[in-house]
Protein backbone atom coordinates (compact mmCIF):
# COMPACT_ATOMS: atom_id res chain seq x y z
CA UNK A 1 0.00 0.00 0.00
CA UNK A 2 1.44 3.37 -0.89
CA UNK A 3 1.62 6.08 1.71
CA UNK A 4 -1.01 8.77 2.14
CA UNK A 5 1.57 11.13 3.57
CA UNK A 6 5.33 10.66 3.24
CA UNK A 7 7.64 13.17 4.89
CA UNK A 8 11.40 12.96 4.66
CA UNK A 9 14.01 15.23 6.17
CA UNK A 10 11.57 18.06 6.89
CA UNK A 11 12.98 21.23 8.43
CA UNK A 12 11.23 24.46 9.26
CA UNK A 13 12.48 27.60 10.93
CA UNK A 14 10.66 30.66 12.23
CA UNK A 15 13.12 33.54 11.88
CA UNK A 16 16.25 31.62 12.78
CA UNK A 17 14.68 29.39 15.43
CA UNK A 18 14.26 25.78 14.25
CA UNK A 19 10.72 24.45 14.81
CA UNK A 20 11.02 21.15 12.97
CA UNK A 21 14.37 19.41 12.61
CA UNK A 22 14.75 16.46 10.28
CA UNK A 23 11.22 15.12 10.70
CA UNK A 24 10.44 11.80 8.98
CA UNK A 25 6.97 10.30 9.16
CA UNK A 26 4.52 8.45 7.00
CA UNK A 27 0.77 8.02 7.31
CA UNK A 28 -0.83 4.95 5.76
CA UNK A 29 -4.27 4.92 4.10
CA UNK A 30 -7.03 3.79 6.46
CA UNK A 31 -5.15 4.72 9.61
CA UNK A 32 -5.83 7.16 12.42
CA UNK A 33 -2.60 8.71 13.66
CA UNK A 34 -2.37 10.61 16.92
CA UNK A 35 0.04 13.53 16.91
CA UNK A 36 1.10 14.27 20.47
CA UNK A 37 3.55 16.62 22.07
CA UNK A 38 3.85 19.55 24.46
CA UNK A 39 2.93 23.10 23.54
CA UNK A 40 5.20 24.66 20.98
CA UNK A 41 6.72 21.38 19.80
CA UNK A 42 5.80 21.94 16.18
CA UNK A 43 2.53 19.97 15.82
CA UNK A 44 0.55 22.80 14.28
CA UNK A 45 3.46 23.74 12.00
CA UNK A 46 3.67 20.14 10.76
CA UNK A 47 -0.08 20.04 10.11
CA UNK A 48 -0.01 23.37 8.30
CA UNK A 49 2.81 22.17 6.06
CA UNK A 50 0.81 19.06 5.15
CA UNK A 51 -2.26 21.23 4.59
CA UNK A 52 -0.24 23.34 2.14
CA UNK A 53 -0.40 26.54 4.19
CA UNK A 54 3.31 26.86 4.95
CA UNK A 55 5.55 26.67 1.93
CA UNK A 56 9.02 27.82 2.98
CA UNK A 57 10.07 24.48 4.50
CA UNK A 58 12.97 22.38 3.34
CA UNK A 59 12.77 18.63 2.83
CA UNK A 60 10.39 16.32 1.02
CA UNK A 61 6.64 16.34 1.71
CA UNK A 62 4.36 14.17 -0.43
CA UNK A 63 0.61 13.68 -0.16
CA UNK A 64 -0.50 10.76 -2.32
CA UNK A 65 2.75 11.27 -4.18
CA UNK A 66 2.21 15.00 -4.79
CA UNK A 67 3.78 18.11 -3.29
CA UNK A 68 1.32 20.14 -1.18
CA UNK A 69 -0.62 22.39 -3.54
CA UNK A 70 -3.97 22.92 -5.21
CA UNK A 71 -4.47 19.23 -6.00
CA UNK A 72 -3.69 18.05 -2.50
CA UNK A 73 -5.84 20.75 -0.89
CA UNK A 74 -8.82 19.33 -2.78
CA UNK A 75 -8.45 15.97 -1.03
CA UNK A 76 -7.52 17.29 2.42
CA UNK A 77 -10.14 18.25 4.99
CA UNK A 78 -8.41 20.49 7.51
CA UNK A 79 -9.69 21.61 10.88
CA UNK A 80 -7.52 24.53 11.97
CA UNK A 81 -6.74 25.40 15.54
CA UNK A 82 -8.49 28.74 15.17
CA UNK A 83 -11.89 29.21 13.60
CA UNK A 84 -12.37 30.77 10.19
CA UNK A 85 -16.11 31.18 10.64
CA UNK A 86 -17.28 34.76 10.95
CA UNK A 87 -19.36 36.01 13.86
CA UNK A 88 -22.29 36.96 11.67
CA UNK A 89 -22.40 33.57 9.88
CA UNK A 90 -25.21 31.19 10.60
CA UNK A 91 -24.59 27.43 10.58
CA UNK A 92 -26.45 27.16 7.29
CA UNK A 93 -24.26 29.91 5.73
CA UNK A 94 -21.27 27.80 6.57
CA UNK A 95 -22.89 24.90 4.70
CA UNK A 96 -23.28 27.08 1.59
CA UNK A 97 -19.69 28.25 1.90
CA UNK A 98 -18.44 24.65 2.11
CA UNK A 99 -20.64 23.64 -0.84
CA UNK A 100 -19.05 26.37 -2.91
CA UNK A 101 -15.50 25.54 -1.87
CA UNK A 102 -15.48 21.76 -1.88
CA UNK A 103 -16.90 19.36 -4.44
CA UNK A 104 -16.81 16.53 -1.91
CA UNK A 105 -18.96 18.32 0.69
CA UNK A 106 -22.15 16.45 1.59
CA UNK A 107 -24.67 19.01 2.79
CA UNK A 108 -27.27 16.45 3.83
CA UNK A 109 -24.70 14.74 6.01
CA UNK A 110 -23.66 18.04 7.59
CA UNK A 111 -27.29 18.79 8.44
CA UNK A 112 -27.71 15.40 10.03
CA UNK A 113 -24.52 15.77 12.06
CA UNK A 114 -25.37 19.19 13.44
CA UNK A 115 -28.82 18.06 14.43
CA UNK A 116 -27.19 15.18 16.32
CA UNK A 117 -24.93 17.74 17.98
CA UNK A 118 -27.99 19.85 18.77
CA UNK A 119 -26.92 22.90 16.83
CA UNK A 120 -29.70 25.06 15.42
CA UNK A 121 -29.04 25.75 11.68
CA UNK A 122 -30.24 29.34 12.02
CA UNK A 123 -28.12 30.21 15.03
CA UNK A 124 -25.42 32.79 14.46
CA UNK A 125 -21.79 31.94 15.24
CA UNK A 126 -21.59 34.88 17.64
CA UNK A 127 -24.35 33.36 19.78
CA UNK A 128 -22.57 30.01 20.07
CA UNK A 129 -20.27 28.94 22.88
CA UNK A 130 -16.69 28.02 22.02
CA UNK A 131 -17.55 24.33 22.30
CA UNK A 132 -20.55 24.72 20.01
CA UNK A 133 -18.43 26.50 17.38
CA UNK A 134 -15.92 23.69 17.55
CA UNK A 135 -18.66 21.11 17.12
CA UNK A 136 -20.02 22.94 14.10
CA UNK A 137 -16.59 23.12 12.49
CA UNK A 138 -15.92 19.47 13.12
CA UNK A 139 -19.29 18.56 11.58
CA UNK A 140 -18.35 20.60 8.49
CA UNK A 141 -14.94 18.97 8.22
CA UNK A 142 -16.27 15.43 8.66
CA UNK A 143 -19.00 16.01 6.05
CA UNK A 144 -16.42 16.08 3.28
CA UNK A 145 -15.44 12.78 1.76
CA UNK A 146 -11.77 13.64 1.76
CA UNK A 147 -8.75 11.36 1.56
CA UNK A 148 -6.93 12.95 4.44
CA UNK A 149 -8.39 14.66 7.50
CA UNK A 150 -6.11 16.92 9.49
CA UNK A 151 -7.63 17.77 12.87
CA UNK A 152 -5.64 20.23 14.94
CA UNK A 153 -6.82 20.01 18.56
CA UNK A 154 -10.41 19.13 17.70
CA UNK A 155 -11.71 18.61 21.24
CA UNK A 156 -10.18 21.37 23.31
CA UNK A 157 -13.34 23.28 24.19
CA UNK A 158 -15.67 20.30 24.26
CA UNK A 159 -17.10 18.70 27.41
CA UNK A 160 -16.26 15.05 28.22
CA UNK A 161 -19.72 13.65 27.38
CA UNK A 162 -19.74 15.31 23.98
CA UNK A 163 -16.14 14.22 23.36
CA UNK A 164 -17.22 10.59 23.41
CA UNK A 165 -19.98 11.36 20.95
CA UNK A 166 -17.61 13.24 18.66
CA UNK A 167 -15.02 10.47 18.68
CA UNK A 168 -17.78 8.05 17.68
CA UNK A 169 -18.82 10.49 14.99
CA UNK A 170 -15.27 10.51 13.65
CA UNK A 171 -15.11 6.70 13.64
CA UNK A 172 -18.43 6.49 11.79
CA UNK A 173 -17.71 9.15 9.22
CA UNK A 174 -14.29 8.66 7.76
CA UNK A 175 -14.20 6.50 4.68
CA UNK A 176 -12.26 3.31 4.90
CA UNK A 177 -9.32 4.24 2.70
CA UNK A 178 -9.02 7.74 4.16
CA UNK A 179 -6.50 8.71 6.85
CA UNK A 180 -6.75 10.93 9.87
CA UNK A 181 -4.03 12.88 11.60
CA UNK A 182 -5.25 14.25 14.92
CA UNK A 183 -3.23 16.45 17.25
CA UNK A 184 -4.40 16.50 20.84
CA UNK A 185 -3.51 16.99 24.47
CA UNK A 186 -6.48 14.90 25.60
CA UNK A 187 -4.53 11.70 25.22
CA UNK A 188 -6.52 9.63 27.67
CA UNK A 189 -9.85 10.36 25.95
CA UNK A 190 -8.70 9.99 22.40
CA UNK A 191 -6.09 7.24 22.35
CA UNK A 192 -8.62 4.43 21.83
CA UNK A 193 -9.31 5.61 18.28
CA UNK A 194 -5.63 5.75 17.25
CA UNK A 195 -3.84 2.92 15.58
CA UNK A 196 -0.58 4.81 15.23
CA UNK A 197 1.06 7.41 17.43
CA UNK A 198 3.63 10.07 16.64
CA UNK A 199 5.03 11.82 19.70
CA UNK A 200 6.95 15.01 19.05
CA UNK A 201 9.15 17.06 21.31
CA UNK A 202 11.40 20.01 20.65
CA UNK A 203 10.92 19.81 16.90
CA UNK A 204 11.81 16.15 16.66
CA UNK A 205 10.00 12.83 16.52
CA UNK A 206 10.40 10.91 19.77
CA UNK A 207 8.00 8.00 19.26
CA UNK A 208 6.58 6.82 15.96
CA UNK A 209 4.90 3.43 16.40
CA UNK A 210 1.59 1.53 16.38
CA UNK A 211 -0.34 2.24 19.58
CA UNK A 212 -0.56 -1.38 20.72
CA UNK A 213 3.16 -1.87 20.12
CA UNK A 214 3.82 1.10 22.41
CA UNK A 215 1.59 -0.38 25.11
CA UNK A 216 3.45 -3.70 24.90
CA UNK A 217 6.87 -2.05 24.90
CA UNK A 218 6.32 0.34 27.80
CA UNK A 219 3.56 -1.52 29.70
CA UNK A 220 1.85 1.74 30.53
CA UNK A 221 -0.62 4.18 29.11
CA UNK A 222 0.28 6.74 26.50
CA UNK A 223 -0.50 9.50 28.96
CA UNK A 224 1.95 8.08 31.51
CA UNK A 225 4.62 7.80 28.84
CA UNK A 226 3.95 11.39 27.83
CA UNK A 227 4.29 12.60 31.42
CA UNK A 228 7.57 10.73 31.75
CA UNK A 229 9.10 11.97 28.52
CA UNK A 230 8.12 15.58 29.06
CA UNK A 231 8.58 15.82 32.82
CA UNK A 232 9.06 19.46 33.78
CA UNK B 1 -16.35 -0.79 26.54
CA UNK B 2 -13.86 0.42 29.13
CA UNK B 3 -10.22 -0.29 28.47
CA UNK B 4 -7.37 -0.47 30.94
CA UNK B 5 -4.57 1.74 29.85
CA UNK B 6 -1.48 -0.41 30.04
CA UNK B 7 -2.62 -3.43 27.99
CA UNK B 8 -2.83 -3.47 24.19
CA UNK B 9 -6.40 -2.65 23.20
CA UNK B 10 -6.68 -5.55 20.75
CA UNK B 11 -5.97 -8.04 23.55
CA UNK B 12 -8.74 -6.49 25.61
CA UNK B 13 -11.14 -6.79 22.69
CA UNK B 14 -10.17 -10.45 22.25
CA UNK B 15 -10.95 -11.06 25.93
CA UNK B 16 -14.29 -9.29 25.62
CA UNK B 17 -15.35 -11.27 22.55
CA UNK B 18 -14.23 -14.57 24.07
CA UNK B 19 -16.37 -13.78 27.06
CA UNK B 20 -19.37 -13.18 24.82
CA UNK B 21 -18.78 -16.49 23.05
CA UNK B 22 -18.20 -18.72 26.07
CA UNK B 23 -21.10 -17.18 27.98
CA UNK B 24 -23.43 -17.90 25.06
CA UNK B 25 -24.26 -14.26 24.48
CA UNK B 26 -22.86 -14.89 21.01
CA UNK B 27 -24.10 -18.33 19.92
CA UNK B 28 -22.19 -20.80 17.73
CA UNK B 29 -22.68 -20.12 13.99
CA UNK B 30 -23.88 -16.59 14.75
CA UNK B 31 -22.71 -13.88 12.36
CA UNK B 32 -20.17 -11.47 13.87
CA UNK B 33 -20.85 -7.77 13.24
CA UNK B 34 -18.68 -6.30 10.45
CA UNK B 35 -15.38 -4.70 11.52
CA UNK B 36 -16.69 -1.20 10.98
CA UNK B 37 -19.78 -1.74 13.13
CA UNK B 38 -17.77 -3.46 15.84
CA UNK B 39 -15.20 -0.67 15.86
CA UNK B 40 -17.89 1.97 16.33
CA UNK B 41 -19.70 0.02 19.03
CA UNK B 42 -16.45 -0.57 20.93
CA UNK B 43 -15.25 2.96 20.18
CA UNK B 44 -11.90 1.81 18.81
CA UNK B 45 -9.89 2.14 15.63
CA UNK B 46 -11.12 -0.22 12.88
CA UNK B 47 -7.61 -1.61 12.40
CA UNK B 48 -7.47 -2.52 16.08
CA UNK B 49 -10.84 -4.31 15.88
CA UNK B 50 -9.68 -6.05 12.71
CA UNK B 51 -6.53 -7.28 14.43
CA UNK B 52 -8.56 -8.75 17.31
CA UNK B 53 -10.88 -10.57 14.89
CA UNK B 54 -7.94 -11.92 12.89
CA UNK B 55 -6.39 -13.29 16.07
CA UNK B 56 -9.67 -14.95 17.13
CA UNK B 57 -9.85 -16.47 13.68
CA UNK B 58 -6.35 -17.82 14.05
CA UNK B 59 -7.39 -19.44 17.32
CA UNK B 60 -10.35 -21.03 15.52
CA UNK B 61 -13.12 -19.27 17.42
CA UNK B 62 -14.21 -17.35 14.34
CA UNK B 63 -14.17 -18.29 10.69
CA UNK B 64 -14.60 -16.23 7.57
CA UNK B 65 -16.87 -17.22 4.73
CA UNK B 66 -15.66 -15.57 1.63
CA UNK B 67 -18.88 -13.88 0.62
CA UNK B 68 -21.03 -13.69 3.69
CA UNK B 69 -18.76 -12.48 6.49
CA UNK B 70 -17.43 -13.79 9.79
CA UNK B 71 -19.12 -16.35 11.99
CA UNK B 72 -18.69 -17.88 15.43
CA UNK B 73 -17.31 -21.42 15.20
CA UNK B 74 -19.70 -24.37 15.55
CA UNK B 75 -16.93 -26.31 17.32
CA UNK B 76 -18.55 -26.48 20.75
CA UNK B 77 -15.70 -28.56 22.09
CA UNK B 78 -13.30 -25.70 21.32
CA UNK B 79 -15.65 -23.18 22.94
CA UNK B 80 -15.80 -25.42 26.03
CA UNK B 81 -12.02 -25.62 26.12
CA UNK B 82 -11.63 -21.84 25.91
CA UNK B 83 -14.24 -21.45 28.65
CA UNK B 84 -12.20 -23.82 30.82
CA UNK B 85 -8.98 -21.91 30.16
CA UNK B 86 -10.60 -18.61 31.07
CA UNK B 87 -12.06 -20.08 34.28
CA UNK B 88 -8.64 -21.46 35.17
CA UNK B 89 -6.96 -18.10 34.64
CA UNK B 90 -9.54 -16.33 36.82
CA UNK B 91 -9.21 -19.00 39.51
CA UNK B 92 -5.40 -18.70 39.51
CA UNK B 93 -5.65 -14.97 39.85
CA UNK B 94 -8.17 -15.24 42.67
CA UNK B 95 -6.08 -17.81 44.57
CA UNK B 96 -2.99 -15.67 44.16
CA UNK B 97 -4.74 -12.63 45.56
CA UNK B 98 -6.13 -14.60 48.47
CA UNK B 99 -2.70 -16.01 49.29
CA UNK B 100 -1.33 -12.46 49.22
CA UNK B 101 -3.72 -11.48 51.98
CA UNK B 102 -2.71 -14.54 53.98
CA UNK B 103 -5.38 -17.13 53.12
CA UNK B 104 -4.21 -20.72 52.93
CA UNK B 105 -5.83 -22.97 50.28
CA UNK B 106 -8.19 -24.73 52.73
CA UNK B 107 -9.16 -21.46 54.32
CA UNK B 108 -9.94 -19.95 50.93
CA UNK B 109 -12.19 -22.90 50.03
CA UNK B 110 -14.05 -22.61 53.32
CA UNK B 111 -14.48 -18.88 52.75
CA UNK B 112 -15.82 -19.44 49.25
CA UNK B 113 -18.32 -22.00 50.52
CA UNK B 114 -19.56 -19.72 53.29
CA UNK B 115 -19.76 -16.80 50.90
CA UNK B 116 -21.73 -18.89 48.44
CA UNK B 117 -24.22 -19.96 51.16
CA UNK B 118 -24.65 -16.35 52.22
CA UNK B 119 -25.37 -15.50 48.60
CA UNK B 120 -28.01 -18.22 48.36
CA UNK B 121 -29.92 -17.14 51.47
CA UNK B 122 -30.02 -13.52 50.31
Amino acid sequence: MSEMVAIKGLNQKYDKRPVLSDVNISVMPGSITGLLGPNGCGKTTLIKIIAGLIKDYTGDVKIMGLNPGVETKAVISYLPEKTYLKDWHRAKDAFDMFSDFYKDFDKAKAKELISRLQIEPNARIVSMSKGMQEKLQLALIMSRSAKLYLLDEPLGGIDPATRTMILDMILQNYTEDASLLISTHLIHDVERIFDHVVMMGFGQIIINEPLDAIRVKYGKSLEDIFREVFKC
Amino acid sequence: MQFVSALPIYLQIIQDIKQRIVSGEWQPKMRVPPVRELSVSLGVNPNTAQRALAELEREGLLRTERTSGRFITDDEELIGRVRGEMAEAYADEFLLRMSKIGFRQGETLKFLKQNNERGETK
